[in-house]
């Protein structure tokens, strides 16, 4: 790394196995939610949020923050688990996921949570959604990036490619998106129901800057970013290898841990796993 | 002051709402920077591209590509901007619902929806463009406002007024010449509508292009010795639920009449609160739950029973079921 000390990534690797703690605790409390995805993004929002992103959750709608819009919006635990250990609502309220009233709906929502750009759940919206910011601040010469997660399972749907032609054309290059790769949606394998492959030329030829790296280990995912912000002339698509439910081995490329909660007693050995893969880091 | 044109009847000056959008958006454009105006490779049909000269920079087609227009507006609405997307009714509702239900109905963003080419009167490209269903789509979205100007003034006056609203809003507009009604005086108000014509024995409540048809069927039946009151009922969603008890009550019953089915538009909209509040038999103008097909504008205003001589005839209806 150039401007990103050992002590540096050790502190984020350490976050990231809070906030994978806290997300298997959470949807095991609401007995319901999309814990495959939140388990193998936990280290891309850990970088984004306690690293890479310029925000400030005292002010959530500074004008020059960078904006990140969560076009996956079933990865809203490892969402809302970033946001308030970034200090955007109290971590006590984490446990209210999806339960009556909460501000933390089974899907985020803008208008309840401090921290969320736009509502998304329904998949496809928010990449379009992200190109719009990205679009006033070219226009208005703004300094500031727009990120974006999608799922890989998402990139099915048609309107991702209507904005991804558009970006293209554009030329957004302060548009930042990312693709969680892990091969898994709800029905099985993306290959095997509506294979994407080969996703990295498909954006090539939308005329988008595309990188790849593993989204499941911190150096990688930080510089990946770092490249991302030099680009000057596409938007960039970062295609992140993980695993779902990382590093939780019964779930890996497992599609019921798409969106199955963990009872008891699978919740206690997936924080166990999850406790033994960090002991291993030697951090 | 004057709130209806001169010689209406004989001799209407004919101006496209359309048009009215076009002229509106230039002028808005002028006087307030944060407008932006999206459309998908119709421009000139919507008359997005008189704003498009004045203001390239302000200015984005992006190709034909709906939902993304949708996505991008939202993305551009919460960059404190306005936009406005418009294109054909067909394309800015049905294709797009499920955007417009998330991004903009639920997150409440301030997303200006403009629909032109609506209804019937769309014409000769058929039912494949004739949206007859786009008000009842739209009026189900919470938070969405809905409206259906009934000419060239009024449309400009509801783009102004969507401008400063903030919020969701649907403005339904058409294709073809359409009889200028209104003064540039009449005043406009979301969510108010205007009585064009008083009387005691009826109500006609209608909007968009049938406001015309519903004056021309009061005078018709004046003649006949029955006095009809008009309302222009140009706000869908808030309705003007004040308005329409009065009228309920002054006058006993009702005829609404609309460019749209029967089903879910201003008519059901009407019966949701008389048939609550105060129900007084009530008939209803529209498209019977079918599509519509080839021809012209005026062809098909009279194949779909949308005239004064259909209002007559269903005023007729609704008075001998009148207590």
């Amino acid at each position: 790394m150039n401007n990103i000390e050992k002590k540096q990534i050790n502190n984020l690797i350490e976050i990231s196995k809070q906030l994978r703690i806290d997300v298997v605790n959470i949807i095991h409390g609401a007995k319901s939610g999309h814990i495959g995805g939140s388990l193998g993004l936990a280290d891309i929002f850990t970088a984004l949020y306690f690293h890479v992103l310029n925000h400030n959750s005292n002010d959530p709608n500074w004008a020059d923050r960078d904006r990140f819009v969560v076009s996956n919006g079933h990865v809203a635990p490892i969402y809302y688990t970033a946001l308030a250990h970034s200090g955007y609502f109290p971590v006590s309220e984490l446990s209210s996921l999806r339960k009556l009233r909460s501000r933390l709906q089974g899907h985020p929502n803008s208008l309840e949570l401090p921290g969320v750009e736009i509502s998304t759940g329904s998949l496809g919206q928010g990449l379009g959604v992200a190109c719009g910011m990205a679009l006033i601040a070219q226009k208005d010469k703004e300094d500031h990036l727009v990120y974006c997660s999608i799922g890989d399972g998402e990139t099915q749907e048609g309107s991702i490619w209507e904005a991804a032609m558009f970006a293209g054309h554009r030329e957004l290059s302060n548009l930042i998106a990312f693709t969680d790769r892990n091969y898994i949606q709800i029905d099985g394998n993306t290959e095997e129901i509506n294979k994407l492959e080969p996703l990295a030329e498909k954006w090539k030829a939308f005329n988008w800057n595309v990188l790849s790296a593993n989204g499941n280990d911190m150096e990688e995912i930080l510089n990946a970013f770092e490249k991302a912000k030099k680009e000057n002339s596409k938007p960039t698509m970062i295609i992140f290898n993980t695993k779902l439910g990382f590093p939780v081995s019964f779930m890996d490329g497992v599609s019921k841990w798409h969106g199955t909660a963990p009872n008891d007693k699978e919740a206690k050995s997936a924080i166990k796993e999850i406790e033994e893969y960090y002991l291993k880091l030697n951090l | 002051m004057k709130y209806i044109q001169e010689n209406i009847f004989n001799n209407p000056k004919m101006l496209p709402t359309r048009d009215g959008f076009g002229k509106a958006l230039v002028k808005l454009g002028e006087i307030n920077e944060k407008i932006i105006v999206l459309t998908t490779d119709v421009a000139g049909s919507v008359r997005a591209n008189w704003f498009a000269e004045k203001f390239p920079k302000r200015f984005f087609d992006l190709g034909i590509a709906e939902q993304n227009m949708i996505s991008v507006a939202t993305g551009i609405s919460l960059e404190n901007k306005i936009p406005f997307a418009t294109t054909f009714g067909v394309f800015i509702t049905g294709r797009v619902w499920d955007q417009i239900r998330v991004l903009v109905s639920y997150s409440q963003t301030n997303v200006k929806l403009v629909a032109t080419h609506t209804g019937v009167t769309v014409g000769e490209d058929g039912a494949t463009h004739q949206i007859l269903e786009d008000i009842a789509l739209m009026r189900v979205l919470p938070n969405m406002t809905v409206i259906v100007p009934s000419d060239f003034n009024e449309t400009k006056k509801a783009i102004f007024a969507a401008a400063d609203f903030k919020g969701p809003i649907y403005i339904r507009l058409g294709r073809q010449k359409a009889p200028l009604i209104t003064t540039d005086d009449a005043p406009f108000e979301i969510g108010k509508s205007q009585k064009l014509r008083d009387g005691n024995d009826v109500t006609i409540v209608a909007c968009g292009v049938l406001v015309y048809e519903a004056l021309l069927a009061a005078e018709k039946l004046n003649k006949l010795g029955i006095s009809a009151r008009v309302l222009n009922m140009h706000t869908i969603k808030p309705l003007d639920v004040d308005s329409l008890l009065e009228a309920a009550k002054t006058t006993g019953a009702i005829v609404t009449a609309e460019e749209h089915q029967i089903a879910g538009g201003l008519g059901s909209a009407v019966a949701e609160v008389l048939s609550q509040q105060n129900p007084v038999p009530i008939e209803m103008i529209g498209i019977n739950d079918e599509f519509g097909i080839s021809g012209t504008s005026d062809q098909l205003l009279t194949y779909y029973g949308l005239r004064s001589d259909n209002i007559v005839g269903s005023v007729k209806k609704v008075l001998k079921r009148k207590r």
